[in-house]
């Protein structure tokens, strides 16, 4: 797809994000800007999906394991019309959009999520399914990095690999912090790509925010026949281009201040 | 029950070929006539229960009916968030078997004992909790499970069970099976202690007249069964082969407590500590307060 219209999509989804968090005066607005370059790819380019018809059964499944990042996911459906984006205005307000995204609460979710490495299995099923069914569509899990410590997730990954669902994609947004430090501070993950493949599973790695290089990768899949697929895109926390916003920890927790949400949309423009 | 609930799946998954049977690595000399039948409507999903929780809430997004076996522990506490959040919280049509319901594997120790599921998993909005009380209700039960759309956890002894029921009797989610009429004390028990009530009601034949209730759903509870039937007795009591706190016992309690009916009461179930030693299921019980002549004369002290 047209690369100006694909950062352009981006950027009101960045924009969103920033209102969201800014409306809410809500947390996680670093991890649900780490991964938007991967979600508007995937909604904008890679995916078949009709917004008209949320449920189709042929559509290829997207399980948002990493929910409580949800204002990204919210934000890409609303620019792809799944549903009016005022209701994005409703974030985190009484009675409207939860801080982790439902199954159905707007057309698109696919799955209720929030607690950690819960999606991939979930995922996984969704794909076994399919494969009995012998139906191609595929099945896309977004994980965060932090939720590779849980054991439920490396469950998933064996089953996967033994399984050789190779319909099956997963995405980490490795933005290589966690909730309460750095990665390689709190539990390494690395050499990450290394146990992925020790499990039977094909491995690209990916700058997160290269929007051409995501698209060229995910555009052949599976990576391998017979492997199930996983990118680990390399993201930056909080990635808007305002450095002061940018990869820390805080990021997790901290609404945008005044001062950065108005720096942050000026600088959109 | 275990083969009770095998052949009456395998008669189901012959007529449904979106039933999948799902195990965490147990069921071995049980499962393999029904793996040769149907091997696409099995799979073994190895020693991982939260994961195979969650791949069975995927595919029953897909339009499967899965079940998901194993020990009643690694069944419902390993994974209860996956039960909570992956199959309950979206309604999902996934059906959960336990089998080793209270002291079923005594001899294994505490690990094994199945005795805080009903507890936890009552609390869970949506969920229908099925403990048949022999291999008749087992197989009706399964029927039923199978029918409703939804979680549903079906909690089974092992094997080996006394048949209770010489003809099938009516069965309904949700409604108590009268056993014996008896107009003194009424005794509802569930699962592997139905058994066990009838021959309490045996023992007290001369004294009291025992109305044997089988309370095989413990959620939703048999509201109506309990404030029709408990006006009139001298005393009520329920008898289950679970923690008494949480179980069959509060469910009742909740509904005798809530309707104001004002009667003898006491619940008969595994007490709150951990038991200091491990043996066969007729001595856990002997050792627990649970065999039919504790309880007997238990009943005796509390309505004298």
């Amino acid at each position: 797809m047209n690369k100006h219209k694909l950062l352009k999509s981006a950027n009101n989804v960045r924009k969103s994000i920033m209102d969201m968090a800014y409306t809410a005066q809500s947390a996680h607005a670093g991890g649900s800007l780490s991964c938007v370059d991967i979600l508007t790819v995937l909604y904008f380019s890679i995916m078949k999906i009709n917004p008209q018809k949320p449920l189709d059964p042929t559509r290829d499944r997207l399980i948002f394991s990493k929910a409580h990042d949800c204002k990204a996911l919210y934000a890409v459906l609303a620019e792809k019309s799944f549903f009016n984006s005022e209701k994005l205005n409703t974030y985190e307000m009484d009675g409207g959009l939860p801080g982790h995204s439902t199954r159905n609460i707007v057309p698109g979710i696919e799955a209720s999520a929030g607690s950690l490495g819960h999606g991939l299995s979930i995922a996984t099923g969704i794909a076994y399914a399919k494969k009995l069914d012998k139906k191609s569509q595929k099945v896309f899990a977004i994980l965060s990095d932090g939720e590779c410590d849980e054991g439920s997730t490396w469950e998933a990954i064996l089953f996967a690999g033994h399984h050789k669902l190779d319909n099956l994609i997963a995405i980490v947004d490795y933005n290589k912090l966690q909730a309460y430090g750095r990665i390689s501070e709190v539990l390494e993950l690395e050499p990450f790509a290394d146990k992925w493949k020790a499990f039977g599973w094909e491995v690209r790695e990916v700058d997160g925010h290269n929007i051409d290089g995501i698209e060229s990768i995910l555009i052949n899949l599976p990576f391998r026949k017979g492997k199930p697929s996983v990118l680990l895109a390399h993201t930056i926390k909080g990635y808007l281009g305002v450095k002061k916003y940018v990869d820390q920890v805080s990021s997790q927790y901290k609404p945008p201040t005044e001062e950065e949400y108005e720096k942050v949309l000026g600088g959109m423009k | 029950m275990r083969i009770a609930f095998v052949n009456t799946l395998h008669k189901l998954a012959a007529k449904n070929p979106n039933i999948i049977l799902i195990t965490g690595d147990l069921g071995f000399s049980v499962f393999e006539n029904y793996i040769r039948e149907f091997p696409r409507q099995f799979l073994n999903a190895g020693v991982a229960e939260q994961n195979m929780t969650g791949i069975a809430a995927g595919m029953a997004m897909e339009g499967k009916i899965p079940l998901i076996y194993s020990i009643v522990p690694f069944v419902t506490m390993r994974n209860f968030e996956q039960i909570r959040n992956d199959i309950c919280y979206q309604g999902l049509n996934v059906k959960i078997v336990g089998v080793g319901a209270g002291y079923s594997y005594g001899m294994y120790g505490h690990t094994h004992y199945g005795l805080e599921d009903m507890g936890i998993l009552r609390t869970i909005p949506g969920i229908t909790i099925i403990a048949p009380g022999d291999p008749v209700e087992t197989e009706l039960a399964t029927i039923a499970a199978l029918k409703t759309r939804g979680p549903v956890y079906i909690r089974l002894g092992k094997a080996g069970e006394p048949l209770v029921h010489k003809i099938r009797p009516k069965f309904e989610i949700g409604k108590g099976i009268v056993i014996t009429e008896g107009k003194d004390i009424m005794l509802l028990a569930c699962g592997t202690m139905l058994p066990v009530a009838l021959e309490v009601s045996d023992i007290l034949k001369n004294k009291y007249s025992a109305k044997v209730v089988s309370m095989h759903t413990i959620k939703p509870i048999d509201d109506v069964l309990i404030k029709n039937l408990s006006r009139k007795m001298k005393g009520i009591f329920t008898l289950e082969e679970h923690a008494a706190i949480g179980g069959l016992g509060s469910a009742v309690a909740e509904v005798l407590a809530e309707n104001c009916l004002n009667v003898v009461f006491k619940r008969f179930g595994t007490p709150d500590h951990f038991s200091k030693v491990s043996g066969k299921q007729k001595y856990m019980r002997e050792q627990n307060g649970l065999s039919a002549k504790i309880i007997a004369g238990e009943i005796v002290k509390k309505i004298s």
